[in-house]
């Protein structure tokens, strides 16, 4: 497990925190390029995709199609600019197809692509399918007796979608505890606060009635992200996982937090150079000297 | 294995005798339980819908590889996709309402749009679920499903045609729809001795040039009837059996309307966007003018009523078919 091997757990959550915060930046850079991004749940998911994609799963570096490699589909498709990148970085494809995100032809829409893109396990966009294609993932797994999970990354406001319960029921009843959902809870849909446009609450409750082994955490805190993720019990096991990770929706840009204005928007240079301090600036401190 | 498993996976020999004894979806039940044996790949879903789509026998052989979504039909379309992108080979059945309707956009994004392997069987499409009433008659599954990309739509006309429809797909790596029946359909070929190529029509009859039917489904032995019948009455009529109405045999529909310069296409669907919205589409490319009449349920839904009794209420049986083509040649 693991893209790198760290003598100590600081230093693990000091590299997870780094990759954190280059992401944000290109987050902001690809919203440039494009003429506009998904920067508020681009923002919020950051952490949680990095401490998925360069800790938690097994992956190998330059082979997206590794046989035993974990799986993960990006149920909340329009995170893709927080998610193209860390892809790029894993060397399944030369970073430089990103300089045309969103462009004409591009392998890169606002949503993944899995036959354009080299490691996107799904195409997404439409919001409630991943964690239904994540349950067909992991009963193929069960067949085969394979050891690897599968990770699906939901956006708050998704879960409005019934097709998402649909899946919740299935993934308890066929005893999936090879997949992990991770809800990124920053508390604000298109239109608004989601307990405003329509509630989800209790997220908890609701999700252990289905039968699902719930987590509770702070989504942008490695150290519970890791630990988290580390101890999730053993892919044999029967209940589904639910992490529900608390995050603040435009994580880092201290003009874009808690603002869904900033679900999509666009930047001028100024803006993206304000954005760049805020996120450097706004970086966990380290717990290691470099 | 038991030796009713044994019997299920190589006891059953198809010959036309037995063919008539079975519903065409127990002829997918029987084929899907055959190829399983030497594909390991094969997975079967259902969304509670098991005995309807007779899918039981694979269960008995496969317990391991058959999955019962329950009454939730969108999320087993979008598990079968998940299976599919991991190597699975899934063939999944429901009523065809259903799945064309409510599954429309899960079909679009999560098997078309990334273009994998799942093998959609639609039961009960058409109005064969007669006095189930509209919410159970697939009339737009044809219109819906042709439309989306990377997808490929056959209507098998009987039994034998969907046993190696269902054979054939286990083979290729694309989405496809097949439309299936419900009861026991009327065989409209006397055999097995014939090929059956997806995206190429068969010529059931050709006594001549009067005129083309172009059918589908249940319409192929109708128009078949209905032509023999006229051969009588010296009316010399072609019948295409259009399985594939994606993607659509363009050659013979030119061919067809270039030496009848008469066509009627007959399916049990509405008249919109099916069958005769395609070979429409592809006669007026071609700049074809000619005499051309499309059989099916109107734009309306659906009345109630015994199949047979519907048929001939929207004159797709051989009865109906009959009177329209003679009405065309006067």
């Amino acid at each position: 497990m693991g893209f790198k091997e760290f003598a100590t757990k600081a230093e693990l959550h000091d590299f997870l925190d780094d990759k954190a915060e280059e992401l944000r930046s290109e987050v902001i850079r690809l919203s440039a390029i494009a003429g506009g991004g998904h920067m508020g749940g681009g923002l919020s998911m950051a952490d949680i995709i990095v401490a998925l994609h360069y800790h938690a799963m097994n992956l190998k570096v330059g082979d997206p199609k590794w046989a035993d490699r974990d799986r993960f589909v990006l149920s909340k498709g329009h995170g893709a600019i927080a998610y193209c990148p860390v892809l790029a970085d894993l060397e399944f494809f030369p970073k430089d197809w990103l300089e045309t995100f969103n462009r004409l032809d591009s392998p890169f829409g606002m949503h993944p692509d899995m036959n354009k893109i080299p490691g996107v396990e799904m195409s997404t966009g439409s919001l409630g399918h991943g964690l239904s294609v994540g349950v067909g993932m992991a009963l193929s797994a069960r067949l085969d007796k394979a050891k690897w999970r599968v990770f699906v990354l939901l956006g708050d406001g998704e879960i409005n979608e019934g097709m998402v319960w649909e899946a919740a029921q299935s993934a308890s009843h066929f005893k999936l505890g090879n997949l992990t959902a991770i809800i990124d809870r920053n508390r604000l849909s298109l239109d608004g606060p989601t307990e405003e446009i329509m509630s989800i609450e209790p997220i908890r409750e609701r999700w252990e009635s289905f039968g699902w082994n719930v987590s509770d955490i702070d989504g942008h805190n490695m150290k519970q992200l890791v630990d988290t993720f580390d101890s999730l019990p053993p892919v044999e096991s029967e209940a589904p996982n639910l992490v529900i990770a608390r995050t603040v929706k435009g994580k880092g840009v201290d003009f874009m937090e808690n603002d869904p204005i900033w679900h999509y928007s666009g930047l001028d240079a100024e803006k993206s150079e304000e954005a760049w301090k805020s996120i450097h600036s706004s970086r966990p401190a380290r717990r290691v000297e470099k | 294995m038991t030796d009713i498993q044994k019997q299920i996976v190589n006891g059953f020999t198809f010959t036309t005798d037995t063919y008539d004894q079975l519903t065409q979806a127990e002829v997918y039940g029987k084929v899907i339980s055959e190829l399983a044996e030497t594909n390991p790949d094969i997975v079967v879903l259902t969304s509670d819908l098991m005995r309807s789509n007779k899918t039981g026998d694979f269960r008995r052989v496969f317990p391991e590889r058959f999955f019962n979504f329950g009454i939730a039909e969108t999320n087993m379309v979008a598990a079968a996709a998940g299976m599919a992108v991991s190597g699975k080979l899934p063939f999944l059945s429901t009523m065809a309402a259903f799945l064309s309707l409510r599954c429309a956009e899960t079909i679009r994004n999560d098997v078309a749009y990334p273009n994998l392997p799942v093998k959609i069987i639609a039961t009960h499409a058409g109005v064969s679920m007669g006095n189930g009433g509209t919410t159970h008659h697939a009339i737009e599954d044809i219109a819906i499903l042709r439309s989306l990309a990377n997808m490929t739509v056959v209507v098998p006309a009987d039994s034998i045609e969907t046993a190696k429809v269902v054979r054939a797909t286990a083979k290729d790596r694309g989405p496809i729809y097949i439309r299936i029946g419900r009861a026991l359909e009327p065989m409209a070929h006397e055999n097995e001795e014939f090929d059956l190529t997806i995206g190429k029509s068969i010529t059931m009859r050709d006594y001549g040039t009067d005129a083309a039917v172009i059918a589908c489904g249940v319409c192929v032995k109708a128009a078949v009837d209905a032509a023999d019948m006229l051969n009588e009455e010296g009316m010399k009529i072609k019948v295409i059996d259009m399985h594939t109405i994606k993607p659509l045999d363009t050659e013979a529909v030119i061919s067809v309307a270039e030496s009848c310069g008469v066509v009627v296409t007959a399916e049990e669907h509405s008249i919109i966007g099916g069958l005769g919205g395609a070979v429409a589409e592809t006669l007026s490319d071609a700049g074809l003018g000619i005499k051309f009449k499309r059989l099916g349920i109107p734009d309306i839904y659906s009345a109630i009523g015994y199949p047979e009794d519907l048929y001939a209420r929207y004159e797709i049986d051989t009865d109906g078919l009959k009177k329209i083509v003679k009405d065309l040649l006067v």
